[in-house]
């Protein structure tokens, strides 16, 4: 396990980081280091420089007012142990207690899982679930985007190479917010991970809903076909049924040695079913 | 004051606070001044022709001292097959060092180069241009013998490296099942393995210009073994110039009994180099190219009566051995497999057809168990097609066969040596009553009635286990090239203090406290006093190290007759040094004593004094009191017991929940029953992790899929189950201590029952069985298909 040589930079600030990463195209960001370093141990990764995140401190932190605010830098440990974020948000700590092992949920981070964009990470569909959006910071300043549109496809992002990934913002209004993982045996990545959010209304009719899921698609998908079987009406054992019944309809599943892509469909339905029975 | 025996206490293990504070001395943690470091190139492809190579751009690389080729080595010996199958076809082709014209597997060591640092090394090994002409792959090893397969090696037709049998007759056999009320037949696959021991593999060679002698550190779980190796068979060298020490070793789990090229090759590239030279593999160059376990394809006819009585059984097996033979793989799907698919059971006709195949993928040799793990799975999962047939409960289709305790010794004639002791049915019953089988069996049933989604399933795998390998008679009739005696030296110092010198070598199984309570109890000596050393061929007697559960049986056996012997000399000089009769002095209490007068006595310390200052010695007796004990046991040792796994498969997404694991194993007069617990608890981890997560994949072009941890599946903590332990005790017969081995037990046992008990909650639903690993979209398969 080693890597090729590469430079390394620990800059102080986010303006610091955009001009290090501006002068050194082939410089890779490192955030918790929990994905790139394996790769680049493995020599599929050979970055020139890394650029080390770590030394910046505006880059952690949570934040509950309405909506809810976290650091790119935020340790998924952060995030599980964060009582404002149990009080608020319960459905985060609890992915985030099912992220890896401890050891990874003290080094990665939520930035560094948005902005590296594992197809079977969990984080990247919960967010999706919640509508949440990411603040990034370039050259030419300060962008927002919505996380649906930062997933562009496996491992790729519309963040710019020398664009930092700065904050996650979750917007407020999510009724209840459920994640189902099965779990990979070796990897701990989600073989199928379903993340849903609902907001309801009077008699508990369901104003509006996003399920995403992650695992068995090129990047965290979502499922549009579950959302229209149950928007407009309660979640009901009916309603569910029907959500779970079309929540694979339209997805490009994918399949390898372990769990073809028939089986991750179906457990997409059940997955599905068993989210939703979580927030009825 | 008795004082307290140390055999049979749960003392904490003497290595423990070295081994778990980072204070071991490993492979890797070895720096020796002027020391160089190996990188190998490996072939990428599964097989191929070698058409050219350059090094030139790799020699020029910053740090490089020198870059070799399997030219550079061509007149150094392919390594040995020390274990040809016995009476069968054997067509062997073993690795060379580097290889020479053609690689047969991804990972297959081509080019290395030796440079300052490893990370220089690593640099320019991916400057080494080689050219390749691909040749056609088969990883499997029933297509491998098919005509039209690609040929891995000339002198192997159809790929064949092994034909082999055993038991009866083939057409009596078929005229058994023919006659019988039931007959079954099944297809069972036993996956391939990866061991993943925690520490890798690794060597580093130093030559000595000076003498022209050669010392190499290993992880070897065999020194001795492997200096006869290296020397005689590969690199031509006397056998005296060469030490190898064995170090601390993270675990071996059979993977580090084995020569592999990198042993010789350090000690060639340092004589080459003029430097020491360390090769030290990552973990995805380890599950490339260290040896594998298991990978049988079989094929079972059963026959039995409709009282559910095992009437004939005949086997049909295609064991993988990967691209060429390593050290002793023919022995293990032959002796260790074939002669031991009877488990607990009289079973009158038996024949065994064993096909060892070369497939482009990783050698396949000896993995925890060795070839009894692959005997038990078929056997256990037989009992269960039995009753299952029948209708007959599983637990009383093995009571029904068991071999009875009278029948001991028992000659199973397939041609194993006779079972030594044992009695099946006791430790059957303490199982079923501590996992309240009954209950089980009638919730079961409540749920099935119900229609639960929760499917309970209930396992059972009684197995015996043949270890203590040896004695070296019967061995040698197997084919195995060496003997398998183990040595002993014993000597108690001046001071009293005591150094046991073994043959054997631990890797995990606490050899220091095992054998210090062994000791400590016939010497009478504290335990503290005691040190036990192993693992360097510098004055040391030959011995052949760990592997086999055979440490303590045949290595503690040698101990054992070490210590009687100085007992007895020293009781000699005790009758002396107290003017009395030798009649008259007795060993009690831990002491010397004149029989009758307990007041005049002398301790093993007082004895041992006077032994080395030697002014005052019986007339014609040496000084000092030290004695070498050369053990070749008349027996194996055949440990047993009986597993039960309760599972809840969940109908819907086809997982596996470990809701409880009982396990009740004997293994004779126990030494350290909390080492012997250990053995368990990690023997049953490794055992259920084949029935439900690992499993080495390759795709059709001889690619390892499962490369990496992060894809091959080693179950963490919180995949297990709690372990509710048990034992009968039945001595053994064969050793003066009636100890029988632990090592390998847990593993044998749980593969099956852990499958067994996934297969019964299917059961129901007609599912008879489901290979292994039984992942969750398995279950699922086998279940929605009806």
């Amino acid at each position: 396990m080693f890597p090729s040589q590469f430079g390394y930079h620990k800059p102080g600030s986010v303006a610091e980081a955009v001009k290090l990463l501006q002068a050194d195209p082939d410089a890779k960001i490192v955030a918790g280091g929990h994905s790139l370093i394996p790769a680049m141990k493995l020599r599929l990764a050979a970055p020139s420089a890394l650029v080390d995140l770590s030394g910046i401190e505006s880059l952690r932190g949570i934040s509950v007012n309405g909506n809810v605010s976290i650091g790119a830098m935020t340790t998924y440990a952060q995030i599980r142990d964060s009582a404002k974020l149990k009080a608020a948000l319960p459905v985060l700590a609890d992915v985030a207690y099912n992220v890896g092992d401890p050891q990874v949920q003290s080094c990665g981070t939520l930035g560094g899982s948005l902005a590296h964009n594992d197809p079977a990470a969990d984080f990247t569909a919960v967010l999706v679930a919640l509508g949440a959006s990411v603040k990034a910071v370039g050259p030419k300043g300060e962008r927002t985007i919505p996380v649906e549109d930062l997933l562009v496809d496996l491992l790729t992002t519309s963040l710019a190479e020398d664009e930092v990934l700065t904050e996650i913002i979750i917007p407020g209004g999510t009724s209840a917010a459920a994640y189902e993982k099965f779990r990979h045996p070796a990897s701990g990545y989600a073989v199928v991970g379903v993340a849903a959010a609902v907001k309801t209304g009077k008699g508990g009719v369901v104003d509006d809903a996003k399920i995403a899921i992650t695992g068995c698609t090129s990047k965290a998908t979502r499922a549009h076909a579950a959302e229209q079987a149950f928007i407009g009406k309660p979640l009901s054992a009916e309603s569910i049924a029907a959500a779970s019944a079309v929540a694979a309809n339209g997805l490009d599943l994918n399949g390898d040695h372990y769990a073809s892509a028939d089986y991750r469909g179906h457990l997409v339905g059940v997955q599905t079913r068993r989210a939703l029975e979580r927030l009825a | 004051m008795v004082a307290e025996k140390l055999v049979g206490q749960p003392l904490k293990r003497k290595e423990d606070p070295r081994l778990i504070t980072g204070a071991g001395n490993f492979l890797d943690d070895i720096k020796l001044t002027g020391m160089t470091h190996a990188y190998v190139v490996r072939s990428p492809f599964g097989h191929a022709r070698i058409t050219s190579i350059d090094t030139s751009r790799a020699r020029a690389m910053p740090g490089v001292v020198g870059v070799f080729t399997g030219e550079d080595l061509a007149a150094v010996n392919p390594l040995p097959c020390a274990w040809p199958a016995a009476g069968g076809e054997n067509n062997m082709n073993t690795p060379r060092v580097l290889a020479l014209g053609e690689v047969h597997q991804v990972g297959d060591p081509v080019a290395v180069v030796v440079a300052e640092t490893r990370y220089q090394a690593k640099d320019a090994a991916e400057l080494v241009d080689i050219s390749y002409e691909e040749l056609g792959t088969v990883v499997d090893a029933y297509k491998a013998t098919l005509d039209g397969a690609p040929q891995l090696h000339e002198n192997a037709p159809n790929n064949v490296a092994v034909r082999w049998t055993c038991g009866k007759d083939a057409d009596e056999v078929s005229a058994a099942l023919a006659a019988s009320d039931v007959r079954i037949s099944q297809h069972i696959v036993n996956q391939r393995l990866i061991p993943t021991s925690m520490e890798p593999r690794g060597s580093i060679g130093r030559y000595d210009e000076g003498t022209g002698d050669y010392t190499l550190w290993a992880t070897s779980q065999a020194p001795h073994v492997h200096r006869l190796l290296i020397t005689a068979f590969i690199l031509g060298i006397p056998e005296q110039k060469l030490r190898v020490i064995s170090p601390d070793i993270g675990g071996g789990f059979g993977q580090k009994i084995f020569c592999y090229f990198d042993m010789p090759l350090v000690l060639w590239l340092s004589k080459a180099v003029g430097r020491p030279v360390k090769f030290f593999e990552d973990r995805s160059e380890n599950y490339l190219s260290a040896a594998h376990g298991r990978d049988h394809i079989t094929d079972v006819e059963i026959g039995a009566s409709r009282d559910g009585k095992i009437t004939a059984l005949k086997v049909d097996t295609y064991a993988n051995l990967g691209a060429y033979l390593s050290t002793v793989a023919p022995g293990i799907p032959t002796t260790l497999y074939g002669r031991m698919v009877a488990g607990c059971y009289k079973i009158p006709a038996i024949h065994v057809n064993v096909t060892g195949v070369y497939t482009n993928t990783a050698m396949v040799d000896a993995y925890r168990g060795a070839g009894r793990p692959e005997a038990t799975f078929l056997i256990e999962r037989v009992c269960d097609l039995v009753a299952q047939e029948t209708g007959v409960d599983p637990a009383e289709v093995r009571r029904r066969n068991f071999i009875q305790p009278a029948d001991f010794p028992y000659d199973t004639g397939i041609g194993m040596l006779p079972y030594d002791s044992g009695d099946y049915e006791k430790a059957l019953d303490k199982a079923l009553w501590n996992s309240s089988y009954a209950d089980l069996r009638a919730e079961q049933a409540r749920r099935r009635a119900k229609g639960n989604r929760k499917l309970l399933g209930i396992g059972l795998s009684s197995y015996v286990e043949v270890c203590g390998i040896a004695p070296s008679k019967y061995m040698g009739a197997q084919g195995w090239g060496a003997g398998l005696w183990e040595s002993a030296n014993v000597r108690i110092h001046l001071t009293g203090k005591v150094v046991v010198t073994t043959g054997s070598l631990p890797h995990g199984q606490g050899h220091e406290t095992s054998f210090a309570q062994l000791v400590g109890d016939e010497l009478g000596v504290p335990f503290d006093d005691i040190e036990v050393e192993w693992g360097d061929t510098l004055g040391t007697p030959f011995g052949f190290g760990t592997y086999g559960s055979r440490s303590l049986t045949v290595g503690g056996t040698a101990i054992y007759k070490s210590t009687a012997k100085i007992r007895e000399k020293a009781r000699l000089l005790a009758a002396h040094m107290l003017e009395a009769n030798p009649e008259d002095v007795i060993w009690q209490d831990g002491k010397f004593q004149v029989k009758g007068s307990p007041e005049s006595s002398k301790t093993m310390q007082e004895v041992a004094l006077a032994a080395h200052v030697a002014y005052d010695l019986p007339e014609g007796m040496e000084p000092t009191l030290e004695a070498t004990t050369f053990y070749d046991p008349p027996n194996c040792t055949f440990p047993f017991g009986t597993h039960i796994c309760v599972v809840e498969v969940d109908a819907d997404t086809g997982e596996i929940d470990l809701l409880r694991y009982v396990a009740v194993d004997d293994v004779g007069n126990v030494v350290n029953p909390l080492i012997v617990d250990g053995q368990v608890h990690g023997g049953i981890a490794q055992g259920l992790a084949q029935a439900l997560f690992e499993g080495a994949v390759y795709s059709d072009n001889g690619e390892l899929m499962t490369g990496t941890m992060n894809d091959y599946a080693i179950p963490k903590a919180s995949q297990l189950p709690v372990y509710e332990l048990d034992r009968t005790v039945t001595p053994s017969p064969v050793n003066p201590m009636g100890v029988k081995g632990a090592g390998e037990a847990g593993t044998i046992a749980s593969t099956p029952c852990v499958a067994n008990a996934v297969i019964d909650a299917l059961a129901h639903l007609g599912v008879r069985h489901i290979d292994m690993p039984i992942t969750p979209e398995k279950v699922w398969r086998a279940t929605s298909a009806r």
